[in-house]
């Protein structure tokens, strides 16, 4: 993933490939067509999911072959999603392009905008200040917990259990407020700047945080009553979607997914940026590599999170918030492979500069289209109704997706 | 003519009672069906820390007034190539059975449609059990594949927690030693003590059965918009899908009823034969003063007049009611009315409370698969009612061995309730090993295990 | 007066059901109508006072029996065998049969009304006054006079459970 290739021409529109073809491999939708079922006890049906369904968490469509009840192959159709947004950003400036990378995952914006900034600082060859650093990080570690939480609820509806879903969002509601309060915006919020902050951080917001960490322990303490131990989410959840740590490292798996079939690979770990290091925290893992081992890393995920704003908010650096980078940004020539820890996983920025305001290539990494790929071994062998947990347990964003 | 006017006063003079039930089920129950699902989407609003309907009229109390009115003028639309009688019949027959289920059922010892029938018990379960055809059938009307599926799910799994909760009925009727609905209340009365605390397995075998004869969660797979299989009530639109709402609705009465009446004493009071505690026929006043006292509370903190109107109006309504509920207990000429008044109000906080679970498992439950739904019924209820049925059968003949009577029967019936509790363990714990997936670690072959 | 035109009501549909039975081409409402004829049966079981055969007829034949024929009949393509004309050979022989059996039973109720010394079982509602409550005098006699019968009838069910789910289990 760093290696760019000279006299590489810019794409015209129509050349580019359908989405969710492979060059030289056979897609499973000729292989077998979605035919009108005139006969019920048919061995082999192909039925249709999607792409509006109350449970595919956007617009995705699945193709499922089944036999009988279960599931022995399927395919993702993706791209109902798609926007252009890495064709935009070959036509604009970077610090245009910044809003526009809050809307790939829109659940989880402040992380996107924190690759991106860095992927151009490094690019620039400049460091944000260390104040800049720490309040980056808590509103990332927020951002990583909001996240995890819209997950949760709609995870657990999807399998039936409506409560957790208000409660979950009953406290996303107060992170929101705080990105309210910084930055003016709840979803897309373009937090950061390329360099730091533009925005110093409010008043209050050191209490904001203090108080929401110090609540957050006894809510979790509610999702975990309602559901870790409960019989029926034990039985949905337990033995579902099983991916080994061999095959998630095959199909180039991250974030928590990877983590719950036992590898323990965490970039804030491996390779850490803004003010990672400066801070104790575990990165759990799993073992079984099911859908319950990855709820059981998110919810501790999510206790590792509040752990490090709580680290963060005693000691933030006073100082600038901004480097000093200039109204004009034109980074030398160059590439640059940048990766951060987003709350779904590995999401990367490979930034190709030619010198000039806009970049010539921006590519962008999301970890929901790579944890895709792995929906297929995942749900074969299981049920129909398992599907649905499947989708959900990938914790995917199809604006992430399909850019 | 005259004599055949004559024949119909006759009627009418004997039979007033019953036909006036009958006209109030038929004409009232959609209302109160509507009212109870309000209740539901306030008690899940509590739940899940929001507040519920609250636009349309004081509290959102006239919403199921709007939802009728909204589905009664939806367009109704027919699936092209269904089959039309059976489309048109299928709403149809869920609503006829269940509320001809309600016909069996007694509110108080004079509240009753079918009054006196020797088969009371009976008639009920297989009167709703006809409301399955109406399942089956709105499934193939719709002419989807889907649909179909769900419908023949939905099916499968009330005929299979029938028999459970049959058998669970049996083992309270082993009590009863009738069908007959009034005789059932009047044993439980002569024996002072209700068969749900004789027989606590069968009520809560009955409780389980039941919230899957109803399709409510956690047993809703076949009907849950986030499922593949849409459900067979997907092509009924506007007042043909209202129906079928109420069909499930008033089969949750049916139920509640069912298990009041055999397991919870029907309309008797707590202690109903303990006379130093008769100053429990005050507590339903009781209760219907507090509410109304503190509807009063509650006035000033209303928003605007409107509510504080409304507010005002229900706290009278509480006090009327608990003058209603006062009289047969103080005065004497309506001494005999007090089994009927009161009764119907034990009877009713009983059903709510039924309700009141019902909803409670539907909020706080995720909801189980099909497989293991049917694994459940099979593999752990059915066995755990037959089950029962004998050992509440072994202290029975223990206990007419010992002439033990009344709250002595309890000296019987506890080991044998002890002995189905640990089966029920005994039995979760084996389908757990039979059906758990040993699943080795998933890093084992990466970390070099 | 009133129990004859129960009675009548009760057997018009239960006759017309059967008619329309057999008649439909769609096997659904085929279904449906025997169904509609059973229950109507169930009615005049219970005009006769036996509630307790009424509520086992629905139970079991209506709500056991006629659900497992809807099932089948739902989960068998029916298309092709709605292209054929079921009735075309047997048409003539199902006549001259039903003929013959008219003719049976016309034939016993006719000798019935001319031959004073023939019992026949009239039950009519005066009668069924004096029988004792249904559901008790069925459970008197099933488990006492007829025992051994009924347990013969619990065990042949149980086997044929068995078999059924022996042979609907796949071959692994």
């Amino acid at each position: 993933m760093g290696e760019g290739e000279s006299g590489h021409r810019k794409r015209a529109i129509g050349e580019y490939r359908t989405a969710g073809e492979v060059e030289g491999e056979t897609p499973l939708s000729t292989e077998v067509t979605t035919e009108h079922i005139t006969q019920l006890g048919a061995d082999e049906l192909v039925i249709n999911m999607g792409p509006q369904h109350p449970s595919t968490h956007g617009v995705l469509r699945v193709k499922l072959k089944l036999d009988g009840e279960r599931v022995i192959g399927s395919e993702c159709v993706i791209g109902y999603l798609h926007r252009g947004v890495e064709k935009i950003g070959e036509n604009r400036t970077y610090q245009q392009f910044a809003p526009y990378v809050d809307r790939m995952d829109y659940v989880a914006a402040v992380s996107n905008g924190l690759g991106y900034c860095e992927a151009i600082e490094k690019l620039l060859v400049v460091e944000a200040p260390p104040r800049a650093r720490v309040i980056r990080t808590i509103l990332t570690e927020l951002q990583r917990i909001a996240s995890h939480l819209l997950w949760l609820g709609t995870h657990a509806l999807d399998i039936g259990a409506l409560t957790p879903l208000f409660y979950c969002f009953r406290e996303r509601e107060e992170i929101l407020k705080i990105f309210e309060k910084y930055c003016g915006a709840r979803l897309t919020t373009h937090a950061f700047r390329i360099g730091g902050l533009q925005y110093e951080a409010y008043d209050t917001l050191e209490k904001d945080v203090e108080r929401f960490c110090k609540d957050f322990t006894s809510r979790i303490v509610e999702y975990e009553d309602l559901l870790t131990q409960n019989r029926i989410w034990l039985g949905r959840t337990k033995g579902v979607g099983i991916l080994s740590a061999a095959d998630a490292i095959a199909y180039g798996v991250t974030g928590p997914v990877l983590r719950a079939s036992g590898v323990k690979w965490d970039i804030r770990k491996a390779m850490p940026y803004a003010a990672y290091d400066q801070y104790k925290f575990e990165i759990p893992t799993g073992t079984a590599g099911d859908t319950y081992d990855r709820y059981m890393v998110r919810m501790e995920e999510m206790r590792q999170s509040r752990l490090i704003c709580l680290q963060a908010i005693e000691n933030i650096p006073t100082g600038p918030i901004l480097a000093k980078v200039g109204k004009v940004l034109k980074p030398p020539a160059g590439e640059v492979y940048h990766a951060i820890e987003a709350p779904k996983g590995e999401l990367g920025y490979y930034v190709v500069s030619d010198g000039t305001v806009q970049p010539y290539r921006v590519r962008i990494r999301p970890p929901s289209f790579v944890n895709l790929e792995a929906f297929d071994r995942m749900v074969r062998g299981h049920l129909v109704a398992d599907v649905v947990a499947i989708i959900g347990t990938l914790d995917i964003v199809l604006g992430e997706i399909d850019r | 003519m005259q004599p055949a006017v004559q024949a119909t006063m006759e009627f009418l003079k004997l039979y007033w009672v019953p036909l006036l039930c009958g006209v109030i089920i038929v004409a009232l129950l959609p209302l109160i069906a509507g009212y109870i699902v309000l209740v539901e989407r306030k008690l899940m609003a509590d739940m899940q820390v929001r507040l519920g309907p609250m636009r349309v009229g004081p509290h959102g109390l006239l919403q199921p007034i709007a939802d009728a009115l909204k589905l009664l003028i939806k367009e109704d639309i027919i699936p092209e190539n269904s089959d039309a009688l059976v489309f048109w019949l299928a709403p149809v027959l869920s609503v006829g059975a269940a509320l001809l289920a309600l016909a069996g059922l007694a509110i108080g010892p004079a509240f009753q449609v079918a009054q006196d029938i020797n088969i009371g018990i009976l008639f009920v379960v297989g009167i709703s059990a006809m409301g399955i055809f109406g399942i089956v059938l709105g499934g193939w009307a719709s002419n989807s594949h889907y649909s179909l599926m769900g419908a023949l799910r939905s099916s499968a799994q009330l005929v299979s927690y029938e028999t459970a909760a049959g058998m669970a009925l049996v083992a309270g009727l082993l009590f009863a030693g009738t069908l007959n609905i009034k005789a059932i209340v009047d044993a439980q009365q002569s024996a002072g003590v209700w068969f749900g605390l004789l027989s606590p397995v069968a009520l809560f075998t009955y409780l389980v059965a039941s919230i899957a004869e109803t399709n409510r969660a956690p047993f809703d797979l076949p009907e849950a918009e986030s499922e593949l299989v849409a459900g067979y009530m997907t092509e009924f639109s506007g007042f043909r899908w209202a129906l079928y709402f109420l069909a499930e609705y008033t089969n949750m009465v049916v139920v509640a009823s069912v298990a009041t009446t055999l397991f919870l004493g029907g309309w008797l009071r707590p202690f109903a034969s303990v006379h130093w505690l008769d100053f429990l026929d005050y507590f339903p006043t009781l209760l219907m003063v507090l509410i109304g006292v503190y509807c009063l509370i509650r006035v000033p903190k209303q928003p605007s007049r409107v509510h504080q109107l409304f507010m005002l109006a229900v706290a009278a309504l509480c006090f009327v009611v608990a003058l209603v509920l006062l009289a047969p207990v103080i005065l004497p000429i309506a001494h005999p009315f007090k089994a009927g008044i009161l009764g119907s109000f034990w009877f009713l906080l009983k059903v709510s409370l039924y309700l009141y679970l019902f909803m409670w498992l539907r909020f706080t439950l995720p909801r189980y698969r099909f497989d293991q739904l049917m694994r459940l019924g099979w593999h752990f209820l059915i066995p755990l009612s037959i089950i029962n049925v004998l050992l509440v059968g072994i202290a029975l003949i223990a206990g007419s061995y010992f002439q033990l009577q009344g709250w002595a029967l309890l000296l019987a019936t506890t080991p044998a309730a002890v002995i189905g509790l640990v089966a029920a363990i005994v039995l979760l714990s084996v389908e757990q090993k039979t059906h758990s997936a040993a699943a080795p670690s998933a890093a084992a072959d990466f970390y070099g295990g | 007066m009133a129990d004859k035109l129960i009675f009548y009501f009760f057997a018009a549909i239960a006759v017309g059901g059967a008619v329309l039975t057999v008649t439909r081409r769609n096997a659904v409402h085929s279904a449906i109508f025997l169904i509609t004829s059973l229950l109507a049966t169930a009615g005049v079981f219970l005009q006769l006072r036996a509630e307790f055969l009424f509520i086992v007829q629905i139970i079991l034949y209506v709500g056991g029996i006629m659900v497992l024929f809807v099932f089948v009949i739902m989960l068998v393509n029916l298309d092709v065998s709605l292209q054929q004309l079921q009735f075309s050979r047997q048409k003539w022989v199902a006549l001259i049969v039903a003929l013959a059996l008219a003719g049976q039973v016309g034939v016993m109720f006719w000798s019935a009304e001319k031959l004073p010394g023939q019992i026949l079982p009239g039950v009519t509602a005066a009668a069924a006054d004096r029988l004792p409550p249904n559901s008790e005098a069925v459970a008197r006699s099933l488990f006492s006079t007829y025992l051994l019968p009924f347990e013969i009838a619990s065990i042949l069910l149980l086997v044929a459970m068995i078999g059924a789910v022996v042979m609907a289990k796949k071959r692994t």
